[in-house]
């Protein structure tokens, strides 16, 4: 059956294999791979290879692992891998502010095939890696352009990371100049981490509220939470909202003023690429998570990039090691910094695989094309907001008039009140038309029963409504055929979960060994 | 412009001018400059970014990039001895095949209806990675093992209030410095304070009276590595666990999980929490792309209470008979509590949970004894090999598996010169441990592993031979 062309609504039905445990699957004696073996005048010279341990460290039981044979362990993945919704196969408009994007297939055969990258060992000699270390320096050069600060880092290994990394420079610096700030002020509609990140490096943290009109919080009431406490803002721009706050330049300026630092978290930069840069707002640290903007897949939520700018004066507050180059084009790795460096935050210099994905993404599109996917993620955004919020149970929060950037955040509020079903139950409804769940929205839910759309670049046209009529859909079964979404998902791989988020230590089942203990499986 | 001149790219459908139009249209704009009607003139940037021109067909791309990465060596190429928490261990092809699904590598934190199948792998690579270590419960990975480590310590401060943590000066030093910015705070009574136990000389243990003699009852956690950064098996871990117990300390284990087919099980000699990096767990090098932190411990709550990442496991099923998961004990986290969380939590490593889960399922029990066999024979081949070579001796006497310190100061030779040299034979040599740990003088670090047999072993031997005698 093909999807319908008048209503763009498949008949959809997930992958469901009732796939079992893998250890269920056990079976004495099978085998999933050999591992080589030593040569045997060796294994002749040494005897048996415990007796090279000593005996109060060797292990008495082996681990209590499945027994599976190779074409079993692949088929038993690959079904689970067939009970996901990866934006490969869903379409994921749904996950707002995490800005899923298509990732080019070339990109991902080279970093999963090509043995120049995948076998290169982090502590080679720098004369054997001069292939990566280039690539390292180019993607340093195009993000100074697209954000105008003068050096980046990409050592971290997330956005949260990024956050906790520009956190951590801002304590070093301080404490290097002899001033005691130990306050960072946020906005409770930035990321978690942007409080969760500096509250871990000991800051304390001041969470604004927003305007209710505008979305963010007034300039004065920005000011009013400034002092000369204040070690940092950390902000972003526009935020889940989807609304740009056109006198950001003003909100820096007053951190400066009173000698705190100005950060902008940038994880979501897809809107705007090309088209305004953190330097003209003034700002001091940026970050940009590789993983979202610059096109690598999120991995079920890594391993991801979080790329810090930072402006000059900050330059050796960034971890080791650095990459150089030098007058003959040769690169090296300076393990040393200046000496004010916060040394490291992870091992080696990142997730060079996620580097070089946003070089060849970067490459692909020249300046040109990176403005083109920003503006194009705009368009597709302002096209799809003026469906959804003709849809019936729809409200939209802030802005009123506004043009929204990239993403936007709605409210099932009236829909809820309306119905008795709200945000949680139209998600688990999306998967039975073949879409991922949308996500709704961090916490605390300052808009009412919320969801959170961001219909990037890679979204066509004909996705979007497709998306839309899903959405539209689902709000007319909520006021007309409620049961079916309230038992929803049918069309999925499991049905419904009673304790999804289980708050009780005491029920928490980690593992296959517990879970048979609690059901008295054999 | 010329709408027929205009560049359609394939990763931007909406860059076809047709429908590029009919958006517009839609929306109200003529010019895709009055989407940001919202962002000050003032503050727009219209100058060309500084990326050199689109290099717009995929051919050419590929061709390009080989070109790139061309100038890498890789250890594929040469022989390889580097190690000290990333190695050459083989990937086997099933774990490439299913890591590289697009439903895996392309999903992110969607719910569990529609994910079912990444929830149930990861809640089997918490079944099976706990066999391994002995334990019970697990939260998602951490950025790497470093990262593991400093939130092992973070959660010994949190269930005993304590506020010191001693830790082996043999350490790995990545691991080091980033313990060093991550236990700092801003509030000096925050901040978690850090000895570091010195190791035996000749042995390379844990000096247990320096051990003893910094052991008091501030002291919030021990940490011990069971094979050591330096290649020593600590053979006195049940020793060391129960002094710091008796102290009132959390005992936390740093470990290489492939070392688990032979090597006893961590809890087993009384670690409280175990962590490392999965990175032996059928992860790639790909230039320290492929580490992953992991930490571990028994169910009970007071554990639970303390990770600061996602727990998944079982939950209960409206329709009786179907395995269903969940997101548990999620109040701990900054997502539901912003700065009043456990430290901080985020995008981290978890499709290298999917790599564990298949290696495990792969490896079985009989696989991971194997592996341990063949890494424990190829080391002491090599040890023996390299022992006989003038000038040339493990630094320490204790025993190791697979990778150990070799002291070439008798030589009169630099590491740095020793590495030039293997690196003209096509070999990789030890990593240089003169500059870290710098009272060993010319010392260096080789790792041996199951790809790593007798032949290239033999190898490296002659070359150094060549260079040494």
């Amino acid at each position: 059956m093909a999807r319908n062309r008048e209503t763009l609504l498949r008949e959809f039905h997930e992958a469901k294999w009732d796939e079992p445990i893998i250890y269920e699957m056990s079976t004495p004696g099978e085998r999933g791979i050999l591992p080589p073996k030593a040569d045997p005048s060796i294994i002749d010279e040494f005897g048996d290879a415990k007796d090279l341990i000593p005996q109060s460290m060797r292990r008495e039981t082996s681990p209590n692992l499945p027994e599976v044979g190779q074409m079993r362990v692949n088929r038993h993945y690959m079904r689970l891998s067939q009970e996901t919704m990866g934006d490969d196969v869903a379409v994921d408009i749904g996950e707002g502010t995490c800005t899923m994007k298509y990732s080019p297939k070339i990109q991902e055969h080279t970093v999963a095939y090509n043995a120049k990258i995948t076998e290169i060992h982090p502590m080679q000699d720098p004369s054997t890696m001069q292939g990566i270390l280039e690539v390292y320096y180019e993607v340093e050069r195009y993000m100074k352009s697209i954000s105008g600060m003068d050096h980046f880092c990409f050592q971290p290994g997330g956005g949260a990371h990024a956050v906790f990394t520009n956190a951590s420079i801002i304590r070093k610096y301080f404490r290097d100049r002899g001033e005691d700030r130990d306050e960072i002020v946020t906005t409770i509609f930035s990321h978690p981490c942007d409080a969760g990140s500096p509250a871990t490096v000991g800051f304390k943290v001041v969470d604004l509220m927003n305007d209710p009109v505008q979305g963010y919080p007034t300039l004065e009431a920005f000011k009013a939470a400034l002092s000369e406490k204040t070690a940092a803002i950390f902000v972003t721009n526009p935020e889940d909202t989807g609304l740009f706050n056109p006198k950001i330049k003003e909100y820096v300026d007053a951190a400066h003023a009173v000698g705190a630092l100005a950060v902008y978290d940038q994880a979501n930069v897809n809107g705007i690429m090309g088209i305004t840069r953190a330097r003209e707002c003034g700002f001091d640290l940026i970050h940009y998570n590789l993983h979202k903007t610059f096109s690598s897949p999120h991995g079920g939520m890594g391993p991801g990039c979080g790329a810090v700018g930072a402006r000059d004066f900050l330059k050796d507050y960034l971890p080791v090691p650095r990459i150089t180059k030098d007058e003959n084009g040769t690169f090296d790795l300076d393990w040393n910094g200046e000496g004010a460096t916060i040394g490291q935050v992870r091992s080696y210099f990142g997730n060079a695989q996620v580097v070089l994905r946003a070089y060849m993404w970067l490459r692909s599109l020249g300046s040109d094309g990176v403005r083109e996917a920003a503006m194009c993620a705009v368009l597709n955004n302002q096209y799809m907001v003026k469906q959804i919020e003709q849809i019936k149970g729809v409200t939209m929060y802030y802005g009123e008039g506004k043009r929204r950037i990239e993403q936007c955040r709605y409210s099932w509020e009236q829909l809820e009140k309306d119905t008795g079903l709200g945000t949680e139950d139209v998600l688990r409804r999306m998967v039975d038309y073949g879409c991922e769940h949308y996500w709704e929205s961090h916490h605390p839910h300052i808009v009412p029963e919320p969801f959170t759309l961001e219909p990037t670049d890679s979204f066509s046209k004909e996705d979007i409504d497709e998306f839309v009529a899903v959405m539209r859909k689902i709000a007319q079964e909520c006021y007309e055929t409620p049961e079916v979404v309230r038992t929803a998902p049918h069309n999925a791989p499991c049905h419904g979960i009673k304790n999804y988020y289980e708050e009780d230590p005491e029920k928490v089942i980690c593992t296959w060994k517990k879970y048979k203990e609690v059901y008295g499986i054999e | 412009m010329d709408q027929s001149k205009k560049i359609v790219y394939p990763y931007i459908p909406n860059s076809a001018p047709q429908v590029q139009k009919e958006m517009m249209d839609a929306v109200g704009v003529k010019d895709l400059w009055d989407l940001y009607e919202e962002v000050p003139e003032e503050l727009k940037f219209r100058e060309d970014l500084d990326i050199p021109p689109a290099i717009l067909d995929e051919y050419s791309m590929k061709r390009h990039i080989d070109g790139v990465l061309g100038k890498n060596t890789s250890t594929a190429d040469y022989i390889s001895f580097l190690g000290g928490g990333c190695a050459c261990h083989y990937v086997p092809a099933v774990v490439d095949e299913i890591s590289t699904r697009g439903e895996f590598l392309t999903c992110y934190g969607a719910e569990s209806w529609a994910d079912h199948g990444k929830y149930q792998t990861y809640v089997e690579y918490n079944s099976m990675l706990a066999e391994l270590l002995e334990t019970e419960a697990m939260s998602v990975p951490q950025y790497d093992g470093g990262q593991a480590l400093a939130t092992s310590i973070c959660m010994a401060n949190r269930i005993n209030g304590k506020t010191k943590t001693l830790l082996p000066a043999s350490m790995n030093p990545q691991n080091k410095r980033i313990l060093i910015n991550y236990l700092d705070s801003v509030q000096a009574d925050l901040a978690i304070s850090y000895d570091f136990v010195a190791y035996d000389k000749e042995t390379g243990l844990i000096d247990l009276d320096d051990f003893r003699s910094k052991l008091d009852d501030n002291v919030s956690s021990v940490v011990i590595e069971p094979v050591g950064y330096l290649g020593v098996i600590e053979e006195n871990a049940r020793e060391i666990g129960e002094l710091a117990k008796a102290a009132g300390a959390e005992f936390i284990t740093y470990v290489d999980p492939i070392t688990l087919g032979l090597m006893e099980a961590p809890t087993k000699y009384g670690a409280d929490i175990v962590c490392g990096d999965l990175h032996s767990l059928g992860l790639h090098q790909s230039c320290g792309n492929g580490q992953a932190g992991f930490i571990s411990t028994m169910a009970d709550a007071k554990y639970l209470s303390e990770y600061k990442d996602f727990i998944y496991g079982f939950c209960e099923p409206e329709v009786e008979g179907e395995y269903v998961f969940g997101n548990l004990l999620i109040s701990r986290t900054h997502y539901a509590q912003r700065a009043k969380g456990k430290e901080y939590s985020g995008t981290g490593v978890n499709l290298w949970m999917v790599s564990a889960a298949v290696y495990m399922a792969l490896m079985g029990p009989k696989g991971f004894e194997e592996i341990d066999e063949t890494i424990l024979y190829n080391g002491a081949y090599a040890l023996q090999k390299l022992s006989e070579i003038k000038g040339v001796k493990p630094v320490f006497s204790g025993k190791s598996f697979g990778e150990f310190a070799i002291d070439f100061n008798e030589t009169g030779k630099s590491v740095a010169e020793i590495n030039k040299y293997l690196l003209t034979k096509g070999i990789f040599g030890g990593l240089d441990l003169s500059k870290d740990f710098s009272e060993l003088g010319a010392s260096a670090l080789f790792c041996f592993t199951e790809t790593t047999g007798k032949c290239e072993i033999d190898a490296l031997v002659e070359a150094l031979k060549e260079l040494l005698q």
